[in-house]
């Protein structure tokens, strides 16, 4: 088996995600999905890493996480927030344009 | 002795402001004012004329720079006058009958509550007037063009309660309009063609410019001088302006501003010399006038009317002979001067049975006034003498030039010419008899329970025997020894003309057709009776009556015409400009609605255009790899 | 991959084995993330598909991003996730169904369309060698990151300090509220109350019994019925209100018959339970209603 596998595996996971993104309703599970998608381009970077045969993948992958972990902080106390004074989690009900 | 040129506009120009901005304290002393102002700028002309007496005739010329108007750059536009033999003659045609009118005002308009401002009217025209013939260059004589049209709107629109004069005025000077529109462009091609409009160096430089810019400069010339001195096709508006008080009549629509075209043509006497084209086309204007004006005055009851015909006829002829060229220019001027002086006095005689008659200007409602009114009786006889042509008074030495200098023209032109003016004279001889007869021969048709006839008072009675002194006299002494023509050869120059018939045979013929037109005016107006009530007339007359439908076709022409334009414009603008802009706001609209699908408001759907995007941005990465 | 290639180019076929396996299991937890009803399932699928990639990132030999993704990922964010999908409302089940026209078509289209570009991409590219790790891991995984954070990438870590740093500072601003006014107390709240007559007394408490000892239980009426104010607000609102009204009321009928039996009395003769007792309940049921 060739490490490439490890690449299909990363865009099929990362499609995945971005199919819940457009999908869900749920601003949570949106929030989820999102997070798939970047541990996808993780494994991507793992991978390439692999291959190249140096740690720089490593390192990417390993802002990425940092930076996923400063988002999904950010994005939760906003979620909770936009609860709170709505009472609904749904990414729809956020819409006040006239159509 | 230049220095005093100045002095001779800015009298009456000192009158016009002190009269206009004066206020009512000058309401008593207003009319000495203005007249003596008047008479002081006659005072000048004089003093002027004897010094220019002096001098030998190729040295007359006076020249006065006042100051630099519009300097800039290549342009340059002076206000300085030159007077010479040419503006001599109207300036003491215009002080003169203008001091006189001034008088005569002084009594006919004595119970006008306005008077003053009527004064300082006449002033600023004066001024105006002067200027105009002053100037040495074309831009300040259409300073003083505009400043005459200007004084005669205010004056024919002098009773403005009356509605009729206030559209007359309205509609001489839109009428005037179009003429100035003419001069102004004739003005602006000299600069264009010869980089000045003063006059000496445009008329010195025609020789090296082409014909056909010089054709185009005359007829816009020509085109001013019709739009000024009612001559067709801009002629309608002088038949109405009789509605402003007599006095201005007889000075501005009969003595002096309305031949403002003749000056203009003959000041302009080079140009046409070299456009020959051109003057044709001035000598047509004329002869199809001469005739026009004649045939208005045989149809016209109301006295001031037929005097109107007549003027415009009379200028026909002026402006016939100035487009003859040099054979013709001392006679236009010379007729013009007579002309100033017999027809000024008959519109002072009709002022005079105006006044007498409770301000009635219908013929039909005079008659036999010849015993109240003996005066003006008298006076008005000798301006009709004069202005048939009778031998031996003004206008018959005038108007025989004209008429011998038509023939002289020469070829079939010189024929059609010399019969339309022989033809203009016979008429003129006929409604001059007819006005004469209608208003102080026959029986009375007037009530003389409502109307009592009288003399007018002495302040108007003594004008019109000076004017009338003049008609009868003027004429003869110009032509001793040909010295009128002689005076002014210097600005028009002069040639004999080689008339096909002999000098004899036109004057014997001239006098001909005039006791032809005065037997047939005596057979229909002097042997039977006259009705009060205009009979319905030929279709000749029922046309004449109607100024030769001038109005009808005025207004179906240019004002349905304009309408129709205006209306075609406003349905191109209304379908196509305002169509391209409500189309493209309309079509920015459909798109904008059509994209505002885009922007729900969904989160979900923007994310569902993002990944679109993305998939682009990789297939577009992925086809540029693969070529 | 044809077994032709170099030995560069394979791997170990246990490590095969182990792709083969775990990818599916990452697969089919990616599908419940997004096909869950539940965001709880949805969080514990998504747990799932992050342990196997913490496994995958072991076998590419990146050892400690492997650990920090069990210990920051699955252990630290998926316990966030949690933890507010509990203040959400756990139970609260999402409706799949679609409101947005055509929405699900395009996310459809536009996912598999971008998903067989991606792969169409990688087969492109001609990855059939790869170097592998092993040099590169020669003096610790963990080392060489080291190495390269605090060298080559130090301005990025830095700068991730300061990101997180503010993150948490958002955190805490967006979600924390600063009192206005003082808090009433105890005296003023029950002024207020009278004042505006709806509640008086206070509220009931929620039906505890030996069966159901919790607070999303109705406490009920004399008439059997639940009384929805007895229950905590927030409960009423998520509508996690579990009536147990109607059991309730059978095994007392039950218990009743039973006694009855054993006291050999007819059920004709018990005299009805007062009916006057149920007014004052009733009227708190109404005043919930308003």
């Amino acid at each position: 088996m060739s490490p490439v596998y490890y690449l299909y595996l990363a865009a099929l996971l990362f499609t995945i995600g971005a199919a819940g993104v457009l999908i869900r309703r749920n601003a949570i599970v949106v929030f989820m999905c999102i997070e798939l998608m970047l541990n996808a381009c993780n494994l991507a970077f793992v991978t390439f890493s692999r291959m190249h045969g140096n740690l720089d993948g490593q390192i990417i992958a390993f802002f990425t996480m940092v930076v996923a972990a400063a988002e999904v902080v950010v994005g939760l106390a906003i979620i909770v927030t936009i609860f709170r004074t709505r009472h609904t989690a749904s990414v729809d009900d956020a819409s006040l344009m006239k159509l | 002795m230049e220095n005093l040129i100045a002095l001779l506009v800015a009298a009456p120009l000192v009158g016009a402001a002190l009269l206009l901005c004066g206020g009512k304290r000058l309401d008593r002393t207003g009319h000495w004012i203005g007249s003596l102002l008047a008479v002081a700028s006659f005072a000048v002309g004089v003093a002027l004329f004897a010094d220019m007496l002096g001098k030998s005739a190729g040295h007359r010329a006076l020249h006065q720079h006042l100051f630099s108007w519009i300097p800039v750059g290549g342009f340059r536009a002076d206000v300085a006058f030159q007077l010479d033999q040419l503006s001599m003659t109207f300036v003491l045609l215009i002080t003169g009958v203008g001091s006189l009118i001034h008088i005569y005002s002084i009594g006919y308009m004595e119970h006008d509550e306005r008077r003053r401002r009527f004064f300082g009217y006449l002033n600023l025209f004066l001024a105006a007037m002067l200027l105009l013939v002053l100037a040495d260059n074309y831009l300040l004589l259409y300073v003083g063009w505009e400043g005459v049209g200007l004084a005669s709107y205010l004056l024919i629109g002098f009773w403005q309660h009356k509605p009729s004069a206030a559209t007359a005025a309205k509609k001489a000077f839109l009428v005037n309009r179009v003429g100035d529109m003419g001069l102004s462009i004739a003005i602006m091609l000299m600069f264009t063609t010869f980089g000045t409009f003063a006059f000496g160096p445009v008329l010195a430089s025609t020789g090296d410019t082409s014909e056909g810019k010089l054709t185009a400069i005359g007829l816009m010339l020509l085109l001013a001088a019709c739009g000024k001195s009612a001559q067709v096709p801009l002629q309608s508006w002088l038949g109405d302006a009789m509605e402003g008080p007599t006095p201005v009549s007889a000075l501005i629509h009969a003595a002096t501003m309305v031949t403002a075209g003749v000056y203009l043509i003959t000041r302009s006497g080079a140009i046409f010399n070299a456009a020959p084209d051109a003057q044709t086309a001035v000598v047509a204007v004329g002869a199809v006038t001469l005739l026009f004006g004649a045939i208005v005055g045989c149809a016209k009851d109301d006295i001031k009317k037929a005097l109107a015909g007549s003027t415009m006829s009379q200028i026909g002829y002026m402006i016939l002979a100035a487009g003859l060229g040099p054979i013709g220019y001392a006679f236009a001027i010379m007729h013009l001067v007579t002309h100033g002086f017999f027809k000024a006095g008959l519109f002072l005689g009709a002022g005079s049975v105006m006044h007498g008659m409770n301000d009635e200007v219908d013929m039909r409602r005079y008659g036999g006034l010849r015993k109240y009114m003996p005066v003006t009786f008298i006076t008005f006889g000798l301006g009709y003498l004069a202005i048939i042509g009778f031998p031996g008074l003004s206008g018959f030495f005038s108007k025989d030039k004209i008429i011998e200098a038509a023939f002289a023209k020469g070829g079939t032109e010189g024929w059609i010419l010399g019969g339309a003016a022989l033809l203009g004279a016979a008429i003129t001889a006929f409604y001059m008899t007819r006005v004469m007869l209608m208003t102080f021969f026959g029986e009375k048709r007037w009530d003389p329970s409502e109307v009592h006839p009288h003399e007018s008072p002495k302040v108007m009675t003594i004008p019109m025997i000076v004017l009338a002194v003049g008609s009868v006299f003027a004429g003869g002494l110009f032509s001793v020894n040909e010295a009128f023509v002689k005076w002014l050869e210097p600005v028009t120059s002069f040639a004999h003309g080689h008339s096909p018939v002999s000098a004899t045979v036109v004057t014997a013929s001239t006098i001909v057709v005039l006791l032809i037109g005065v037997g047939i005016a005596w057979l229909m107006y002097g042997r039977k009776p006259v009705p009060s009530l205009a009979p319905r007339g030929s279709l000749l007359t029922r046309a004449a009556r109607r100024d030769l439908l001038q109005d009808d076709f005025n207004h179906i022409v240019f004002v349905r015409g304009g309408d129709h334009v205006t209306r075609t414009l406003v349905q191109l603008d209304r379908s196509l400009v305002d169509g391209a802009v409500n189309g493209t706001a309309a079509s920015m609209g459909g798109l904008s609605g059509l994209l505002r699908q885009l922007q729900s408001g969904f989160v979900r759907s923007y994310a569902v255009q993002m990944l679109g995007g993305a998939a682009v941005l990789v297939a577009a990465t992925l086809l540029m790899r693969g070529v | 991959m044809t077994g032709l290639a170099a030995a560069a180019s394979v791997t170990s076929s246990g490590e095969a084995v182990q792709f083969w396996i775990l990818g599916i299991v990452a697969v089919v937890g990616a599908l419940c993330t997004i096909l869950m009803k539940r965001a709880v399932h949805s969080a514990l699928s998504l747990a799932g598909t992050m342990i196997v990639l913490a496994v995958f990132y072991l076998a590419n030999g990146a050892y400690f991003l492997g650990v920090v993704q069990i210990v920051v990922y699955t252990g630290a964010i998926m316990m966030l996730f949690l933890f507010v999908v509990m203040l959400v409302g756990v139970t609260a089940a999402d409706s799949l169904k679609e409101t947005l026209k055509g929405q699900r078509w395009l996310a459809a289209g536009l996912g598999i369309g971008f998903g067989i570009l991606l792969i169409a991409g990688i087969g492109n590219a001609s990855l059939k060698e790869f170097n592998g790790l092993g040099e590169a891991n020669a003096g610790g995984n963990v080392q060489g990151l080291a190495a390269l954070i605090f060298t080559k990438y130090v301005f990025a870590f830095e700068i991730t300090g300061a990101l997180l740093i503010t993150a948490a500072v958002g955190a805490m601003v967006l979600t924390h509220r600063e009192r206005t006014e003082r808090a009433k107390s105890q005296r003023e709240q029950s002024e207020a109350r009278i004042r505006e007559g709806k509640q008086v007394p206070p509220l009931p408490a929620p039906g505890v019994y030996a069966r159901h000892n919790a607070v999303d239980i109705p406490g009920l009426l004399p008439d059997g019925t639940p009384s929805e104010l007895s229950v905590n607000p927030t409960l009423r609102e998520r509508g996690q209100i579990r009536d147990v009204s109607g059991e309730s009321l059978a095994e007392l009928k039950a218990l009743e018959q039973r006694s009855e039996e054993w006291l050999g009395r007819s059920a004709e003769d018990e005299p009805k339970p007062p009916a006057s007792g149920g007014a004052a309940p009733k009227e708190h049921k109404e005043g919930a209603k308003k």
